[in-house]
């Protein structure tokens, strides 16, 4: 993990960085999103911003509509009314002479230029070389050249520690390692906003300090944004600027996560807590 | 085994005209298997509504009618094919009709996260079909495509009711001639069969290389 990450900016002191953040530019924005799949609503009027350079965990219970958020904003997910914005820019809709229409195709892909996601499954692409996941993208949707975008992803797997990986298929990998090489894929687009799924969720106990080590790394060391759904705590506790309690379909509680994790105000927030952490 | 040796020669030459029969129709039988299970699959309706017309009324009448049509109906309406095109037309029209279903299944079948994964790294749609998403489903559809091509190899005998001198149609004149039925159709039997093992190595083996170059070993542990 030597070799430089992303972007830029070191982090600084708590308050300073607070203060900073403070004064940053909104990189999402929900206004009143809602999302029902069937009679099971997970999203009601959700309005939730999220700074620049910010890097909000996301927790809950299962079913409360966390990864709907990511989803949502990765494009995979389409609101049922409501606004979203990424930037200045709105995602699914835009407005023609004062009327809100849908998203065209072109802003939707220029949008989602912008965003990186990294699955709890994974997902990389079976039919291609380690190093071919990787550089697939920015070859094809960006246009970098191959020899550039093959330096990049040289970079990107040596800082997840698979430089002598490039040729293996991803089936020949273990589950941290394909969830590795999946952040290298997502990050060789250079995302100003990441989306982490539960990305330790499908791995092996023991392998899931070796994919949260390089998220804190990035989490330290950079200024993208990212959004965290996760159940690991200890890790949310770690790297997150601010903690979002998610509970049926709205933001029940949030705060910075020495306020959330040992002085929780919200009843939900408080059992929540107490069953997760005591396992 | 004197009228095997005088049998044989005849016999072998309709088998060429099967083989070429066979090969040709499965070519094409592909290239519509992939348009219309595609197709069906399309976001523009046209192309949906084509396709499922094509594959439904394929595969919903005779294949030994659709071949009497193009042969005998369709010159009547001023459209002359010559037998040998109307049996590939009709052969191949037909098993890509089954074909279809096959492509569209092996479609459908890649994991939703291959597709998710496409959409997140911003590849336009027709990249994640011939990239992402057909270099899997390919190997998905190779044992049932075996069976087709062997269904179509045996479907061939019925060019022999449009004139063309394939298998069956020598070993039926060749009876109606020497009147040796059971060394004619025991061999012709011989023939088919021998045919139908050269395509179902040849498939397997496609299957296996296929499977190599795309890292099914992969897809199969649906990383």
């Amino acid at each position: 993990m030597t070799a430089t990450p992303p972007s830029g900016t070191v982090r600084h002191d708590e308050a300073s960085r607070a203060d900073a953040l403070a004064r940053a530019e909104p990189m999402v924005r929900f206004e009143k999103v809602r999302k029902s799949f069937g009679s099971l609503t997970v999203l009601r009027d959700l309005d939730f911003t999220v700074k620049a350079g910010e890097k909000v965990a996301i927790i809950g219970p299962s079913g409360s509509g966390k990864t709907t958020i990511l989803r949502v904003l990765m494009t995979l997910v389409k609101p049922d009314g409501g606004k979203v914005f990424v930037g200045e820019e709105p995602l699914w809709h835009r407005e023609v002479d004062g009327k809100v229409r849908p998203a065209s195709q072109q802003q939707l892909r220029r949008v989602r230029n912008r965003i990186g996601m990294v699955f709890q499954h994974f997902n990389l692409f079976p039919n291609m070389s380690v190093l071919r996941n990787v550089t697939e993208a920015p070859i094809h949707v960006k246009g970098v050249a191959r020899s550039e975008a093959e330096r990049r992803g040289k970079e990107l797997l040596d800082m997840v520690g698979l430089g002598d990986k490039l040729k293996a298929f991803p089936a020949q990998l273990s589950g941290g390692q394909k969830q590795r090489v999946a952040i290298a894929r997502a990050l060789a687009m250079d995302p100003d906003l990441m989306l982490f799924d539960e990305v330790t969720s499908a791995l092996d106990p023991e392998l899931v300090g070796e994919v949260l080590g390089i998220l804190r790394t990035l989490a330290h060391e950079t200024n993208m944004t990212m959004l965290i759904v996760t159940h690991e705590m200890g890790f949310a506790r770690d790297v997150s600027d601010r903690v979002v309690f998610f509970d049926a379909g709205r933001v029940a509680e949030e705060g910075p996560p020495s306020k959330i994790f040992s002085d929780p105000e919200n009843p939900r927030t408080q059992s929540f807590l107490k069953a997760v952490l005591e396992h | 085994m004197e009228t095997l040796s005088s049998l044989l020669p005849p016999l072998l030459k309709g088998a060429r005209v099967t083989a070429e029969l066979a090969l040709a129709s499965t070519v094409l039988g592909a290239v519509m298997a992939f348009a219309a299970g595609i197709g069906k699959l399309s976001r523009f309706w046209p192309a949906r509504v084509l396709s499922i017309l094509y594959v439904e009324i394929f595969r919903g009448t005779s294949l030994l009618v659709q071949m009497f049509w193009l042969y005998y109906a369709l010159p009547l309406l001023g459209v002359s094919l010559g037998a040998t095109f109307a049996g590939i037309l009709a052969l191949g029209l037909n098993i890509g009709a089954y074909g279809a279903e096959v492509v569209r299944g092996a479609i459908l079948a890649v994991p939703r996260g291959q597709y998710e994964a496409s959409v997140a790294l911003n590849f336009s749609r027709r990249y994640t079909l011939w990239n992402v998403v057909l270099p899997q489903a390919v190997v998905e559809m190779m044992p049932p495509f075996g069976n087709l091509v062997v269904q179509n190899l045996k479907d061939t005998a019925l060019v022999s009711l449009i004139t063309l001198s394939d298998l069956t149609f020598r070993a039926q004149s060749l009876r109606n001639f020497t009147l040796e039925t059971v060394p004619i159709y025991s061999l012709t039997l011989v023939l088919y069969f021998a045919m139908a093992l050269v395509l179902m190595f040849g498939m397997r083996w496609l299957e296996r290389s296929l499977a190599r170059r795309v890292g099914v070993a992969a897809a199969r542990a649906r990383s």
